[in-house]
């Protein structure tokens, strides 16, 4: 195999793989770093099942070449949580009942949180609008904003304290 | 009880699934496996002159390529359906075989199958498979399918008709429509949609030891293992094992088995290594069973006060190619058992053709029969309130069946047990402010809108087969074990059945374990469909968990010195009535698996049978109330109500998950989603990009809300919540849509309603301009 020689950071851990030149991120992910949390529902970058994070930047990992991310920093939903405690926004998907067959949720996951990075208070309007470019057949939608509309208050919540014990 | 019946419990099932570590088919990898893929056919009909493998054969990584002629072992894929016409004709049911036979008849029959080393080395290879057909014309549309000069699909059954199915007393129709003071007539299209679970289908097969593995995402493994053990293998049940992991939603297509899945057992079979497929997207819209396509013809007749005194509805049902699993028993019976839905109609004639045309085969989508049932009687009603200058809701009150009419039976010869139709519509105008609507109208008006409020109310009989089955053993340390023939593949039975597990027994809910899917265990079991699994699983679990309250009674009036109608149990307890002793159920269970109680244990596998003939009546009210910009087509939902009366609720936060997942994709075909076939038979919609399914950006908030209406003839009171959605959200939209656009003069439109059509419809031009 013409291989190619690839290092990079996945969740925070470095990672070296030889993956084909035409392979895409969501194989790497899936099939040489054992990470399946990110699902193919396209291929085609139409379904967002496939979200991951490269250097701050939400992208379809299927539109996306394991070759690219050298030297890149990747976070999939698999670091999302933060050893056994729960990241807000799966704490909130699981009191909200936001799921039902759950092959979209960690897809709607990673592109919440990386909404949730750069708007702390989004309208319900941008919270729809930023997650559309996911799909789910299952759950209408409507638990999924309600779930992430609650996130985003839990965690303006948290910062304000972190903040205010700073300031003490 | 916190977390009883009625309680909003989270789901036991989803930590996994928000970790990343839920494990579908696609997540399943065996040690040395292959992989498959399918070469499928790019014509819509003609007979096979040759199929050359030669150069797929040679191709890097090829291990094997297989045609009809190498599986001439298997059978085919089973039609479940039985029908029969009045003339006592059975429905005509061609062979569906995995790899085309003699003919390829529509675009993306399986035609060949390539095992290879590696996926991309067996979809190359795929590509090299040269099928040479001598063409013969395209059957697409209905009409031309029925036609006498049409192309005949299944040459020796001489015309695409596989059944002329009628139900009902045309006479008598004739005989209302003749006294009938007014008529009003709907020409009607309930477009072909596709399902599209999120997770494309996948297989993994492993046949070692004389025993066949298949992971195979469904919605119950029991059912697939049935079918391939009988149809498809002619093999003992028992040699046949089907695990169905996580599934990514089902909808109705989880319920066939379609020929991948059995291909890749025999794959292994031939070859002694598991053979994994994994199908991509476009493929799915080519194979997965689609849902819907009929075109209805309708005719009210009613008196001088808006009274309906009969109707007639008649229907051409497309089945696609071949019948599906359940293909003809979607548009006919399905449907049919409670057509004229909720009104009192003294006279019905319902007439269905069910007709072969060259696209993929139909089969149950998310209703199945009862969304197109109900989409004819409520734009029949809005019809006739427009016609006869009545209020929308006003015609409806008039024509319900009324409560004091139940159980009441149609002209189906089913029994409608319960329901309140005019409370539960009563619940859904006040709550969508039905009576406020002029003045937001007028608000739109002067913003250049045309806004509409429509209203839509469905029944459905749900239930599915009337029987199912659980096993409930309580261990030594006191925990519970399920296991259960339904399947649920997003709907949250771990959960569900846990509450009443934890009722029945009043035990902690952390405390049962679930199993389901894996026919190692599964014994017997119906599945998840037509919004069966609380009414039949639901109940066969309690039946069950009862069942073991009973058999530790004996055994604790033995460890208590007593006799059992002197123990009582409660909260995992059981006491001496005048409570001088008490023994633990989890004693008991200890006990029990003693070899002085049998040793068998405190276990109970219980079979429920509703009764052949008879099922629930989940019925409902939504409104839905919608904006269109007529200088640019486009219809925004401003609002969207739903009140439900799907007997009691077990779970309201799993209730209305359903409510909002049926009402989208009712949403989706109404406004959005169509499969499309060009005029030659080729798929125009093989992406997302071209099949529109709604995201969250377009959707309204749904405002969900139950009038529980406890169904008479179960204990649990339940009805079914999975379908009611989909069936009450097209009328809805459509009915909000031609409200909007009365003022321009429209009076018809058809599904679904894209800017396009609706900019058309708005602005006076014709709708079948683009058409062809
Ligand atoms: S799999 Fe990448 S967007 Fe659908
Ligand atoms: S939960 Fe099934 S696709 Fe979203």
């Amino acid at each position: 195999m013409n291989g190619v020689q690839v290092s990079t950071t996945v969740n925070g851990d470095v990672e070296e793989f030889v993956c084909h030149p035409g392979e895409t991120l969501l194989e790497v992910l899936r099939n040489r770093l054992g990470l399946t949390g990110a699902k193919e529902g396209c291929g085609t970058g139409d379904c967002g099942a496939c979200s991951v994070i490269v250097d701050g930047q939400l992208v379809c990992s299927c539109l996306v070449l394991g070759a690219e991310v050298e030297g890149r920093k990747v976070a999939t939903v698999e670091g999302l949580a933060d050893g056994n405690r729960l990241h807000p926004l799966q704490d909130k998907f699981l009191e909200h009942a936001a799921l039902q067959c759950g092959i979209c949720t960690p897809g709607f996951l990673v592109a919440a949180k990386a909404l949730l990075d750069d708007n702390p208070d989004p309208t319900e309007e941008e919270i729809r609008y930023a997650l559309a470019g996911n799909l789910c057949r299952c759950t209408g939608y409507d638990k999924i904003v309600r779930a992430v509309d609650a996130a985003a208050a839990e965690l303006r919540k948290s910062s304000k304290k972190k903040a205010s014990g700073r300031k003490k | 009880m916190k977390f009883g019946v009625g309680q909003p419990v989270p789901r036991l099932e989803d930590p996994r699934l928000i970790t990343g570590s839920g494990r579908f088919t696609d997540d399943v990898n065996l040690p040395d496996q292959l992989y498959m893929a399918i070469a499928r056919s790019p014509y819509p009909h003609g007979s096979i002159a040759s199929i050359d493998t030669d150069a797929a054969e040679a191709a890097a990584g090829v291990v094997a390529v297989y045609t009809a002629a190498d599986i001439e072992s298997l059978g085919g894929m089973p039609c479940r359906a039985v029908l029969k016409d009045r003339q006592g004709n059975p429905c005509f049911i061609p062979k569906r075989p995995l790899l085309a036979e003699g003919r390829v008849r529509f675009v993306g029959e399986p035609v060949a199958a390539v095992v290879a080393r590696t996926r991309t080395e067996a979809r190359d290879a795929a590509e090299l498979v040269l099928l040479e057909v001598e063409d013969l014309p395209a059957v697409v549309d209905l009409n031309a399918a029925a036609a006498a000069e049409a192309t005949v699909l299944h040459e020796a059954h001489g015309s695409n008709l596989a059944i002329h199915y009628e139900n009902g007393d045309e006479a008598a129709w004739e005989a209302a429509a003749a006294a009938a003071a007014h008529r009003v007539q709907v020409s009607l299209v309930n477009n072909r949609v596709a399902p599209s679970p999120l997770e494309p289908r996948a297989a993994v097969g492993h046949y070692a030891n004389g025993t066949f593995t298949l992971y195979n995402p469904s919605q119950g493994a029991f059912a697939q293992q049935g079918v391939l053990a009988r149809a498809i293998f002619d093999e003992p049940l028992e040699s046949i094992r089907v695990i169905s992991g996580e599934t990514g939603g089902g909808f109705g297509i989880r319920g066939e088995v379609h020929p991948e899945a059995a291909l890749t057992l025999f794959a292994s079979r031939a070859l002694g290594a598991p053979v994994k497929w994994h199908g991509d997207r476009s493929e799915m819209f080519l194979s997965d069973s689609h849902g819907r396509d009929n075109l209805t013809r309708a005719d009210l007749a009613l008196d001088e006060s808006g009274r309906a005194l009969g109707v007639r509805i008649e229907t051409l049902a497309n089945l696609g190619a071949y019948c599906s699993a359940v293909g003809p028993f979607v548009p006919t019976m399905a449907g049919g058992r409670v057509v004229g839905t909720v009104y009192r109609l003294p006279a019905l004639y319902h007439s269905v053709r069910c007709l072969y045309t060259n696209t993929m085969p139909v089969a149950a989508y998310r209703g199945a029969g009862r969304p197109e049932a109900c989409y004819v009687m409520e734009r029949l009603m809005d019809e006739a309130a427009r016609q006869l200058g009545i209020g929308r809701d006003e015609i409806r009150r008039r024509n319900f069946i009324p409560s004091s009419a139940m159980p009441f039976v149609n002209h189906s010869g089913v029994s409608i047990s319960s329901g309140e139709f005019e409370a539960t519509m009563d619940l859904a105008l006040e709550r969508a402010d039905w009576a406020g609507f002029e003045r937001r109208r007028r608000r739109s008006e002067g913003l250049g809108r045309l806004r509409g409020i429509g209203l839509g109310y469905y029944v459905e009989s749900s239930g599915g087969g009337p029987e199912e089955e659980a096993r409930v053993r309580i261990h030594p340390d006191g925990s519970a074990e399920v296991i259960v023939g339904t399947y649920s593949h997003g709907q949250g039975h771990e959960t569900a059945f846990a509450q009443i597990l934890s009722d029945t027994f009043g035990i902690e809910f952390d405390k049962i374990r679930f199993i389901q899917g894996d026919t190692a265990f599964v014994k017997f079991g119906g599945g998840t469909g037509g919004s069966r699994s609380s009414q039949m699983g639901g109940i066969a679990v309690k039946r069950a968990g009862e069942g073991v309250i009973e058999q530790g009674r004996a055994v604790a009036a033995e460890l208590l010195q007593s006799e059992p109608g002197r123990v009582t149990y409660e909260a995992a307890v059981y006491r001496l009535d005048d409570a001088s002793a008490q023994v633990s159920l989890a004693d008991v269970a200890r006990a029990a698996e003693t070899a002085q109680f049998g040793g068998e244990g405190l276990a109970e596998t219980h079979r429920y049978d509703r009764g052949a003939g008879t099922y629930t009546f989940p019925n409902g009210a939504h409104v839905a109330e919608v904006e269109i910009d007529p200088d640019t087509g486009v219809l925004h939902i401003c609002r969207y109500t739903a009140v439900d009366d799907c007997g009691r609720v077990i779970n309201p936060l799993l209730a209305a998950g359903q409510v909002h997942g049926g009402v989208v994709q009712g949403l989706g075909q109404a406004l959005l989603e169509n499969v499309v076939y060009d005029t030659d038979g080729q798929l125009l919609t093989g992406s997302f990009l071209d099949y529109a399914m709604p995201f969250a950006d377009a959707m309204p908030d749904v405002d969900v809300s139950f009038n529980e209406v406890l169904d008479p003839n179960n204990e649990l009171g339940v009805k079914g919540i999975g379908e009611g959605g989909a069936c009450g959200a097209p009328p809805a939209l459509v009915n909000a849509a031609l409200h909007a656009l009365a003022s321009r003069g429209v009076t018809a439109i058809d599904m679904p309603l894209t800017p396009e059509k609706l900019w058309r419809a708005a602005n006076g031009l014709s709708l079948q301009e683009r058409a062809g």
